[in-house]
């Protein structure tokens, strides 16, 4: 069964023509149809699509057959895939089917992998527990009463239960970090601009960054190579060229020097948490690192600083749903005006009026130089904490998340413990630099994350130390009761 | 008790285009107050000599050559439309 094969395995089959890309394909799809009722990770499986590419992949010479040749992958459903419905897990896109490609899925479908669905995803990205999804909820593999993280909890989920090897998810204040810890996942969000977000639904246009979740690090390495890249339609994609990730993976981290900020394992982390990923850093100095406590001070400012500003662009970013051009249109509406005032509020769920509730008021008169401005300097603070620690330490090290999976519908009340979650995954954002999560260890049973972050564009730093860490444990190695044959 | 009222919300509503009748204008003011209590600690910081940041990396504009060209096909653009017609978006009138 392809399902408990890695994806280098799965490679040299198809390679050796021992398995074509249309039986590995088919094979998906049935897991997804046997495992997907109660994950509920996808929102639109593609079978048509996935079965016609697949064919033409299988008649493809051998020359043009390249690393991930032949791998199915998920994406979220915030990122548009020409021809197939992309939702936003939104009633406001329930039926919006894009006209054009966004840069990375053309990009995997350039390097032969094959798109098998569309992942469930809090909508529009907004939320840390795939609950705020229109459509349904998605459920952690590892435990079916928990969440699986978010926003781009299908994603995380769809890898950790065997349905794909590989997803896309996007992340803007921790999206793909959080859930790859909640799912014991690997997941990076690369350097701001290493990917382009052309194709990406805007949420807040200074943060979003598209970042792949596997189940392992080299597979990670490889999906990241695939995507990133300049872009003529994206200005802010960067133009630096992108190395090859998987080379950096040579397990040799002796001199490294990590900083690991006090605060990253002080008050609100849950004590198993602490104590998994104390270890962790252990391990990490077995290898031959060297390991010192640090502080960033304005590290604590983060998730209100990121809360301004993320609202501040989502409002503005959603204006464009208005129901005229695409997306939801009350049927009934006598005017234009209550076009607009209806489609927005029959459209947008409660999360999302509330952030660009917020937004607007960030952003209005009385409000942007107290408010707005305010958040965009300390956002500078919070960038050249970063900067300064990078004088000195190569790369930082603390938990991607202050606990293990909530309980589904357990914190939804209580949003400033969602927000003090956020403490340890918005700073990254906000300065823009990347942070990679791998698994490593268990709390109350379920998956706990170690967060490795480094200085822009320093991804191939974060695969080589994720990837040591990796092979001298066995954390992914280890699959979920939920997943097939356990 | 919130210190945010429901005509205030309804005041920023207008401004977003979301209808918002009273009954959820009370809820959004509730979540809103507790989003301004959270937020309102940024104010500890003295922020008077610091640049803002608007954005991580600095980028630059990414220039083609300016040749005309149909970039996407109308007919498959209007498919997301609601209503259409002539290859043109339909609305209700605007003027009288």
């Amino acid at each position: 069964m392809a399902v408990n094969k890695t994806a280098s395995e799965l490679q040299s089959l198809l390679h050796s023509r021992e398995l074509s890309v249309t039986e590995l394909t088919k094979e998906t799809l049935q897991t997804i149809k046997e495992t997907d009722g109660p994950i509920q990770a996808f929102l639109t499986v593609t079978e048509t699509e996935a079965l016609q590419a697949a064919e033409q992949l299988d008649n493809l010479p051998d020359e043009q057959r390249g690393g991930l040749f032949g791998m199915p992958i998920g994406i979220k459903d915030n990122i548009i895939t020409k021809g197939i419905r992309t939702t936003c897990a939104s009633k406001m896109l329930e039926n919006f089917v894009p006209v054009y490609e966004g840069t990375a899925t053309e990009r995997v479908k350039d390097s032969g992998m094959v798109i098998v669905g569309k992942l469930n995803m809090d909508e529009f990205a907004m939320g840390s527990t795939t609950e705020h999804s229109a459509f349904q909820k998605t459920h952690n593999p590892w435990g079916l009463d928990r969440v699986p993280g978010g926003s781009s909890g299908g994603s995380a989920a769809a890898v950790a239960s065997g349905q794909v090897l590989f997803s896309l998810g996007s992340d803007t204040g921790g999206s793909v970090r959080q859930p790859a810890a909640f799912c014991g996942v690997v997941g990076m969000k690369p350097t701001y601009g290493r990917v382009s977000r052309s194709g990406l639904v805007a949420f807040g246009s200074s943060l979003d960054q598209i970042g792949p979740i596997t189940k392992t690090v080299e597979d990670n390495a490889m999906l990241l190579s695939a995507i990133a890249g300049s872009d003529y339609r994206d200005p802010s994609a960067s133009e630096k060229a992108v190395p090859d990730y998987r080379s950096a993976l040579t397990g040799d981290i002796k001199g490294l020097k990590i900083a690991v900020p006090a605060r990253y394992l002080g008050e609100g982390v849950q004590p198993e948490v602490r104590d998994a990923v104390k270890t962790a850093i252990g391990v990490l100095e077995s290898l031959g690192a060297e390991v010192d406590e640090i502080d960033l001070h304005y590290s604590r400012y983060s998730a209100p600083t990121y809360y301004v500003i993320s609202s501040a662009e989502a409002s503005s970013n959603l204006a464009r749903f208005d129901g005229i051009r695409y997306g939801y249109r009350p049927e009934d509406a006598k005017d234009l005006n209550e076009i607009y005032l209806r489609s927005r509020a029959e459209g947008f769920g409660d999360e999302v009026k509330k952030r660009v509730l917020y937004g607007t008021y960030a952003l209005s008169a009385g409000h942007h130089e107290d408010l707005y401005e305010r958040a965009q300097k300390v956002r500078t603070l919070i960038a050249q904490d970063f900067q300064d620690v990078f004088k000195k330490y190569d790369i930082i090290v603390g938990p991607t998340s202050a606990t293990n999976a909530y309980k589904l519908g357990e914190t939804i009340k209580d949003p400033l413990t969602l927000y003090a979650n956020d403490l340890l995954t918005t700073p990254m954002n906000l300065a823009g630099i990347p942070a990679i999560s791998v698994p490593c260890g268990f709390a109350e049973g379920l998956p706990v994350g170690m967060q490795i972050i480094g200085n822009h564009f320093d991804e191939p730093l974060l695969y080589k130390v994720a990837h040591a860490y990796e092979q001298a444990t066995e954390f992914h190695k280890q699959t979920p009761p939920a997943r097939e044959g356990n | 008790m919130s210190n945010y009222t429901k005509e205030e919300v309804q005041y920023y509503a207008n401004f977003a285009r979301i209808d918002m009748p009273d009954a959820e204008a009370q809820k959004f003011a509730d979540r809103l107050d507790t989003l301004l209590e959270f937020t309102d600690r940024l104010k500890e910081i003295d922020t008077s000599d610091v640049a803002k940041m608007t954005h991580p990396l600095a980028f630059t504009n990414v220039l083609r050559e300016d040749t005309p060209a149909d970039i996407l096909d109308r007919d498959d653009m209007l498919k997301s439309v609601e209503e259409h017609e002539d290859g043109m978006i339909k609305v209700p009138n605007i003027l009288d």
